[in-house]
């Protein structure tokens, strides 16, 4: 499957990445309104720009092929889609016990700021390319098979 | 080809979809003594605290069996394996026939001899019958004891309390969550529960449940003398394996079913998952029993791939807990309570205020267990340092780790280009 | 601007934030290498200060609300055509400091661009234009020394070339990258020039910096420079390369003459068993052509002159400013100069220096040249915005600098993109032009003023240029 990889050689660490991404997820689509407000309300961005020292790198799910979050999930809110591959999540069906959180060796797995709910990477459904992909001014992220 | 599973939990779900990637045709039985389809088993305090409903117990969507063309059958007991017939009895007499077999019956709960134990008003929490049954008592209730500390019992005591039950906890060790947590953690929990209203018992167990002379419980005798009034008691001290199949079949067993790195039995064909088997553990480098959802599908989800022909190792698992109380949220991972005197190296950090806890265990370079209480956000990181065995080289990176930074880009080159930047196809 | 030396006030360029549209996401201050944008703690918001904007436009470029504009700082000094600010300020700089001042890049002021005075000719009536999508068109051109004259031999019934020809470096086309070192300029464009010349069939010059081993499989489209500081220069280096490009400027401590120039020359061919040309860069002095006639005469294969809009990564200001001639008068004369003294075949002339667009290759090789240099416009295609602070090492589009996480905001892949990219237009551009002259091959134009004409000259100038004035 199509998944977002990431070259820390050329991450410049702007974090536009994180700024798609939570416009992406916004009710209003509208990266001011989602800054300035919806982030108010607990809207976060799916993915984490990491930075140790001058290296950074923007990280999110990986859809991994048996996600350890799957086998962890309690809820059945996390399931893996066989067509696309995609690590889907329920938020309806999720309690907010944190265990994906804590078997995700990749530490994909945020939690809602307010909600007791998880946030993950969903690799935007309604984009044929994820946004922080798109987002990238210097193609330190890609969206392909490997 | 027929696969039969005896179970209907985690493992089981990860052995169906398992099988399911390799084998999408053959004929998929499983028998359950339950009467319900798959359900998250530890939503049950959820249920119970009544923050859940009946439409949000379920493990997998209502179509889950029969798009993986799975047969269930709920409320069946399987009394006898017949392993030289490669055929399995049901109460009743009925046999079904299998080519491979998993048994993956999971733990009953472990019910001490206590005067009083046996008859109305003393419950157990580890099925969803269970909590239906508490749930439709729950009214009545106004002082319920619960006997054990540990994740289940505490687990009980927070869903009665959040109904408006008085609950006493009552537990052997000193301290609650002796098993899976550190005492530091142990006490932020302990002293967040004693705040918000929960009575807790340490170093002392129940000695005999009194009851009325209509045979109700009226409460509990404790060994240090002390006499706790309750309508009920919750019994959570623990699960066995349900160990009598294998045992009677001439299965080989210890604590659990013995199973090899393949998770196949003593038997050829016969493979067992979950809290029943005694599989690898990654952190001891030996068998056994790790009552571990994570590796109860895990476990599964491989067995059953070997089940199909895949011939894979289990590589293990790594005993991890999550529990939250009241919003203050805890983890555990891996080793947190390690032997003295064995080069273990233990780095804390405690701001009793804001009710943060931090514990890794290191061991030469390596993470080897971490306890996070409050804070737990970087869980996740330490178990990619834990789980993926990542050396820590610099001291700056075993800061970061201290300091609560843990972060991939600190994983060597190889590894996090092997890792993170791969396919990400790991177990 | 509280502590702080009064002029420091009088800043170049203002930051305009549009507050409506900033959500103070930080994007800016991540940017920014020269501390411009930061975080103001008590007012919680992202602040400015516009003392430090050198008008690289990154910010700008980043802003995902497209809340910033830089401007110029409206703030005006009283009127004065003799004292313009440029003077006044610097003025104020050295009465502050005391030092030299420094520079980059190219020659920034009004002197007369006459790639800009001279026009192009079109075929009308008389003979047709071609054109270049439907019929071929030959860009391709050979550096290096032509014989005199070519002899011929029979061998086995055939004719065979019996002249021994000079090493040469083809070029599919008449545009290669300018010499920038690593160092000047980072390791990853060394890498995407490297592979954009590859991939375009030119050739590259490493500048004085030395190679990278990571580059040496790159050697056929590579011109290794040997400079004043022999930088990185030994045999391996002469010989990981296509071709070998002696001289900068200011002094090589072992030639103070032609013969001892005579000497290096040789001594280069022998070090790579005379296997690639050697080319002579010069800058584009007073009696450049004179040097250029000496060069070609102590053997060199390729005279490359390099005008004085040319880019440095560092120069004092008064030397980049006032120093040199404009590389077109330059390559007129020489090449005129060396047409008259009948060594023109010797050696392939390769102008360098502000070279824009394919327009002004187009004129530069009217004028003689075999083919350009570009520096300057290879850096603008990968983001270079002139700000001219490349001495700072500190360029926030990872160009002029050796920064890592600078470095790293250009991405080689992207990089050589953009660079075969803009090359392939340009060589387009070139057919168009080519074509509309009646022309079919940059051959037919070398030197062929003919096809120019000058606007707003004077005689002498026309003169120089060998061309005549519009309307004639």
């Amino acid at each position: 499957m199509k998944r977002v990889y990431v070259n820390p050689e050329v991450c410049i660490g702007c974090k536009l990445c994180e700024l798609a991404c939570l416009t992406e997820h916004s009710q209003s689509k509208d990266l001011i309104i989602a800054y300035r407000e919806e982030r108010m309300q607990g809207l976060l961005p799916r993915n984490t720009v990491e930075e140790s020292g001058w290296i950074t790198a923007s990280l999110n799910c990986r859809h991994c092929a048996e996600p350890y979050c799957i086998q962890a999930c309690i809820s059945g809110a996390l399931t893996k889609d066989a067509e696309s591959g995609r690590v889907v999540y329920e938020e309806e069906q999720c309690v907010g016990c944190w265990s994906c959180l804590m078997a995700c060796p990749f530490g994909a797995i945020k939690r809602h700021p307010i909600k007791e709910k998880i946030v993950k990477c969903d690799l935007c459904p309604e984009r044929s390319i994820p946004a922080c992909v798109s987002a990238c001014p210097n193609q330190a992220l890609t969206f392909e098979e490997k | 080809m027929k696969y039969l599973i005896i179970g209907n939990g985690v493992s089981s779900i990860g052995a169906i979809e398992g099988i399911r990637k390799l084998d999408q045709e053959s004929e998929i039985l499983v028998i359950s003594e339950e009467e319900f389809p798959t359900y998250g088993r530890p939503l049950i305090s959820y249920y119970l605290a009544g923050k859940i409903g009946d439409d949000r117990v379920w493990l997998r969507k209502k179509d889950f069996y029969s798009k993986n063309k799975v047969t269930l059958k709920l409320q069946q007991k399987v009394t006898a394996l017949k392993l030289a017939e490669k055929r399995v009895v049901l109460q009743g007499g009925e046999e079904e026939r299998y080519d491979k077999l998993l048994i993956a019956t999971g733990g009953t709960p472990f019910c001490p001899p206590i005067e009083g134990s046996q008859g109305e008003d003393v419950y157990f929490f580890t099925t969803l019958a269970h909590a239906k049954k508490l749930d439709a008592n729950c009214a009545n209730l106004k002082k319920v004891v619960v006997i054990g500390g540990g994740l289940i019992g505490l687990k009980a005591a927070e869903s009665l309390f959040d109904r408006g039950v008085e609950v006493s906890i009552v537990e052997l060790a000193p301290r609650v969550l002796s098993a899976a947590f550190d005492d530091t953690a142990g006490n932020i929990v302990a002293k967040r529960l004693k705040e918000l209203g929960f009575n807790i018992y340490c170093n002392t167990t129940a000695k005999e449940i009194k009851r009325t002379e209509e045979g109700r419980v009226k409460g509990v005798l404790l060994q240090s003398g002390e006499f706790l009034e309750a309508d009920a008691v919750v019994i959570a001290i623990g699960v066995v394996p349900n160990l009598t199949l294998a045992k009677e079949a001439g299965l080989k067993v210890n604590r659990g079913i013995l199973v090899d790195k393949k998770l196949q039995t003593s038997e050829v064909d016969v493979y067992a998952a979950g809290d029943v088997a005694e599989a690898y553990d990654f952190l001891v480098g030996e068998n056994r029993v790790v009552p571990i959802w994570p590796n109860a599908y895990s476990q599964g989800f491989i067995s059953g791939q070997n089940m199909a022909g895949a011939n894979r190792d289990y590589t293990g698992g790594i005993p991890m807990n999550s529990i939250g109380f009241y919003g203050l949220s805890t983890i555990s991972i891996g080793l947190v309570n390690p032997p003295e005197g064995q080069g273990f190296e233990i780095s804390t950090y405690v701001d009793e205020e804001e009710e943060i806890y931090r514990k890794l265990v290191f061991k030469d370079n390596f993470l080897v267990g971490c306890v996070l209480v409050g804070d737990v956000d970087m869980a996740g990181r330490y178990a990619g340092y834990i789980r993926f065995k990542v050396p820590i080289t610099e001291d700056k990176v075993k800061a970061h780790l201290i300091n609560n930074q843990p972060t991939y880009l600190e994983w060597p080159e190889e590894m996090f280009q092997a890792q993170w930047n791969s396919a990400a196809r790991i177990r | 601007m509280l502590y702080r030396p009064i002029n420091q006030n009088y800043h170049d360029f203002i930051v305009q934030r549009d507050r409506e549209l900033c959500i103070n996401c930080r994007v800016c201050e991540r940017q920014c290498s020269y501390l411009v944008h930061y975080w103001d703690e008590n007012r919680k918001q992202v602040m400015h200060d516009n003392a430090k904007c050198v008008g690289c436009h990154r910010c700008e470029a980043l802003c995902p609300t497209g809340a910033i504009v830089i401007r110029h700082n409206p703030s005006q000094f009283r009127e004065n055509s003799h004292w313009k600010p440029w003077f006044i300020k610097n003025v104020y700089k050295q009465a502050d400091g005391g030092g030299v001042l420094l520079g980059a890049m190219g020659n920034p002021q009004p002197y007369p661009i006459y790639w800009d005075r001279l026009l192009l000719d079109a075929s009308q009536v008389t003979n047709p234009s071609i054109d270049p999508l439907r019929e071929p068109m030959e860009l391709r051109t050979y550096l290096g020394s032509k014989p005199d004259s070519l002899e011929f031999e029979e061998k086995e019934g055939k004719p065979s070339l019996k002249t021994k020809l000079s090493p040469q470096i083809k070029l599919n086309y008449p545009i290669m990258f300018s010499a920038m070192s690593y160092g000047s300029i980072n390791f990853n464009l060394h890498i995407a020039m490297a592979r954009a010349a590859t991939e375009l069939g030119i050739v590259y010059n490493t500048g004085e910096g030395g190679l990278h081993p990571d580059l040496y499989q790159y050697g056929p489209n590579t011109i290794v420079q040997v400079a004043s500081g022999r930088f990185g220069v030994h045999r391996d280096y002469l010989n990981a390369a296509e071709g070998s490009d002696a001289l900068s400027p200011a002094p090589h401590h072992d030639i103070y003459s032609i013969e001892d120039l005579r000497q290096l020359i040789y001594a280069l061919k022998e070090a790579t068993e005379y296997r690639v040309p050697v080319s002579v860069k010069i800058a584009a002095v007073h009696n450049a052509a004179a040097i250029a006639s000496g060069i070609v005469r102590a053997g060199a294969d390729i005279v490359a002159v390099d005008g004085f809009r040319g880019g440095t990564g560092a120069a004092p200001t008064m030397i980049r400013d006032n120093v040199g001639i404009p590389a077109e008068l330059a390559l007129a004369a020489i090449d005129q100069r060396l047409r008259d003294e009948g060594i023109r075949n010797r050696a392939s002339v390769v102008i360098a220096g502000g070279i824009r667009c394919s327009a002004d290759v187009v004129k530069a090789i009217a004028l003689g040249a075999d083919a350009v240099y570009i520096g300057s416009a290879a850096l603008v295609a990968v983001g270079c915005t002139m700000c001219q602070r490349c001495y700072t090492g500190k360029c926030p589009w990872g160009i002029a600098t050796n920064v890592p996480s600078l470095a790293r905001r250009q991405n080689p892949e992207i990089a050589k993109q953009k660079l075969v990219n803009l090359v392939r237009g340009w060589a387009h551009e070139i057919e168009e032009m080519l074509g509309g002259m009646g022309l079919n091959s940059i051959e037919s134009l070398r030197g062929n003023r003919e096809k120019l004409r000058a606007v707003g000259l004077n005689e002498v100038e026309l003169d120089i240029f060998g061309v005549k004035p519009a309307g004639r």
